[in-house]
């Protein structure tokens, strides 16, 4: 559905984009993670028929998005990281004003629009000015009229930036719901680890280049799998007992061991299995998809903090 | 694929003429400020100012203060691209599948369509400034307005296409907006001017508007110092051109990606 083939994209001597291939399929949802100013902007940008491509193609639904614009554009829907909504106008108007731009009969979009506002639960504050609707409710209605021309792909830029954690968890109940509705393929941008967990593929991106990609899954298991934190009557004891049967490092941290081993589910029935020493607590903890980006990348994705509520104004 | 959607200008089109009467404050201002030009300026003016066997200066100004009504509200009305781009509501508009000539068309055809009915508010008012109009004239000064309006408007929206912030456009306010009106014969004869600013005025649209207007409103007193400058179909044939230029232009603009 979305093809890139060596895609660059340069802004003067800077290089936000610097080769990147991949491919989503058709129906899946796709992620693309990475830190702010990674070049996810920059590539939604050039799928979206924004920006100009400095070497490289991409395609959307077959189409390029450089030399075909137009075709593209009727294929996709976008949910852009600022808000994009005309704040003079009701919610209904707003709506009806991208139905008519997506050339709908009037009676297509009544229908149409009807349906979504139910979705997205803004039918009883739908004649009301958007200026004094909320961020998440903005967001909802957004995301309604991005899918109101019944498109082919979803383009989601950080859909929740700037939202708190609540009204985050609310747009992505809406996001899934429409998912299971309508076999749509989304193409999700975000630096939140955790609302890519879901994703089918993921690809990282750090510096204009891809670093991984695969599904959540097969980038954990890249990991040098999973950390078992077992507590004991006798710590040192258990220590020397684990290393000398199982040959592997056992760390000692303040709150007992920590062992990282691959396959941790399958290993605790080892391990339990005739035991010397008495255990007090186990705890097995599979790798986020944060652990996967510090371990590309030595760094955590979010430098900046959970509270970075910064809206990013665009040129063109 | 149509080049033109006709159901996309009209969507944009209803939304700027949405969101033009929302403001008050808007319509206010474009009603008061003329009146204020015609009341104060124009009556201190008309003491000084007399010119044997002609008009009197206030009605003289009416044409100009018309065009200065055009002038300010199709600049004006402009900005709502520069608006737009600041938050973000264009890009809703630049992903849709429709070509930029129909978004630069629905623009034009908004910000004329306005300027025209504020233009026409003052044409209604003119009697009380001693300038009747036959409906024959008034039907004609419509047609001008609308054409006067384009052109100007299609100038703002080349600019405007340009900017990327409200500051900016405060600037072009300034140093282009304001000098336009000088330099337009809305205040005082062009003929009356040293050749450099009779120059300047000649390359600007506004004269040829504001002087189409004084053809109408004024009657033809070519000669005469408080007369009109050019000929009736020079001042069409300028503005529409220019107009043409402008929003051709204006597309080309509106087609750059970076």
């Amino acid at each position: 559905m979305i093809r890139v083939e060596g895609l660059v994209k340069k802004y003067n001597s800077i290089t936000a984009v610097d080769g990147i291939d991949f491919n989503v399929e058709k129906g899946s949802f796709f992620g693309f993670l990475g830190p702010n100013g990674a070049g996810k902007t920059t590539t939604i940008g050039i799928l979206c028929t924004l920006l100009k491509p400095t070497y490289g193609s991409a395609f959307v639904n077959g189409f390029n998005c450089y030399k075909e614009p137009k075709k593209v554009r009727s294929s996709i829907g976008l949910v852009f990281q600022e808000y994009t909504l005309d704040n003079e106008l009701t919610a209904y108007e707003n709506l009806m004003f991208h139905c008519y731009l997506y050339g709908m009969r009037k009676s297509t979009a009544v229908k149409r629009i009807d349906e979504i506002l139910s979705v997205v639960e803004l039918n009883d504050r739908k004649d009301d000015i958007v200026k004094k609707f909320s961020g998440g409710m903005k967001r909802r209605l957004e995301i309604a009229r991005g899918l109101l021309h019944r498109p082919q792909v979803l383009f989601l830029d950080e859909p929740t930036l700037g939202l708190d954690p609540q009204t985050r968890i609310h747009i992505w109940d809406f996001i899934n719901r429409l998912r299971m509705g309508e076999n749509i393929t989304v193409f999700l941008t975000t630096h939140y680890m955790d609302e890519a967990e879901g994703c089918d593929s993921v690809a990282i991106i750090d510096k204009g280049s891809i670093i991984s990609f695969g599904s959540p899954d097969e980038l954990k298991k890249e990991l040098k799998g999973d950390t078992i934190y077992l507590k004991t009557a006798d710590d040192s004891k258990a220590r020397t007992v684990i290393q000398e049967r199982f040959g592997i490092t056992v760390n000692t941290i303040d709150t007992g061991l920590a062992i990282q081993v691959e396959g941790g589910e399958k290993f605790l029935p080892h391990l339990f299995n005739g035991f010397p020493v008495e255990i007090v607590s186990v705890n097995l903890k599979r790798p986020s998809l944060n652990d996967v980006f510090v371990s590309l990348t030595g760094r955590e994705i979010r430098e900046d903090g959970p509270g970075d509520t910064r809206v990013r104004r665009g040129g063109r | 694929m149509r080049i033109i959607s006709l159901k996309a200008i009209y969507v944009i089109v209803l939304r700027e003429f949405k969101r033009f009467f929302r403001q008050r404050g808007r319509l206010m201002g474009t009603v008061a400020r003329p009146l204020l030009w015609l009341l104060i300026i124009g009556s201190g003016f008309t003491e000084l100012i007399r010119v044997r066997g002609e008009i009197s200066y206030q009605q003289f100004m009416v044409p100009g203060v018309i065009g200065m009504t055009i002038l300010f509200s199709s600049i004006f009305s402009t900005i709502s691209v520069v608006w737009d781009k600041e938050f973000g509501f264009l890009r809703e508009m630049l992903v849709a599948p429709v070509s930029r000539l129909t978004i630069v068309l629905g623009k034009l055809i908004s910000g004329s369509m306005l300027s025209t009915f504020q233009g026409m508010i003052l044409i209604v008012l003119a009697p009380f400034f001693g300038i009747s109009l036959s409906l024959f004239k008034f039907t004609e000064m419509v047609f001008l307005l609308l054409i006067v309006s384009f052109g100007i408007t299609s100038l703002g929206l080349f600019i405007a296409s340009f900017l990327t912030s409200l500051e900016g456009f405060n600037v072009i306010m300034n140093f282009l907006v304001l000098p336009m009106f000088f330099l337009s014969g809305a205040l005082y004869p062009i003929k009356v001017l040293p050749s450099l600013l009779q120059y300047l005025t000649s390359i600007n649209p506004l004269t040829y508007g504001i002087d189409s207007f004084k053809h109408v409103m004024l009657g033809d007193i070519p000669g005469t110092v408080l007369g009109t400058d050019f000929s009736f179909s020079m001042d069409i044939a300028f503005v529409l051109a220019f107009s043409v230029i402008m929003t051709i232009l204006t597309s080309l603009s509106f087609e750059r990606r970076d």
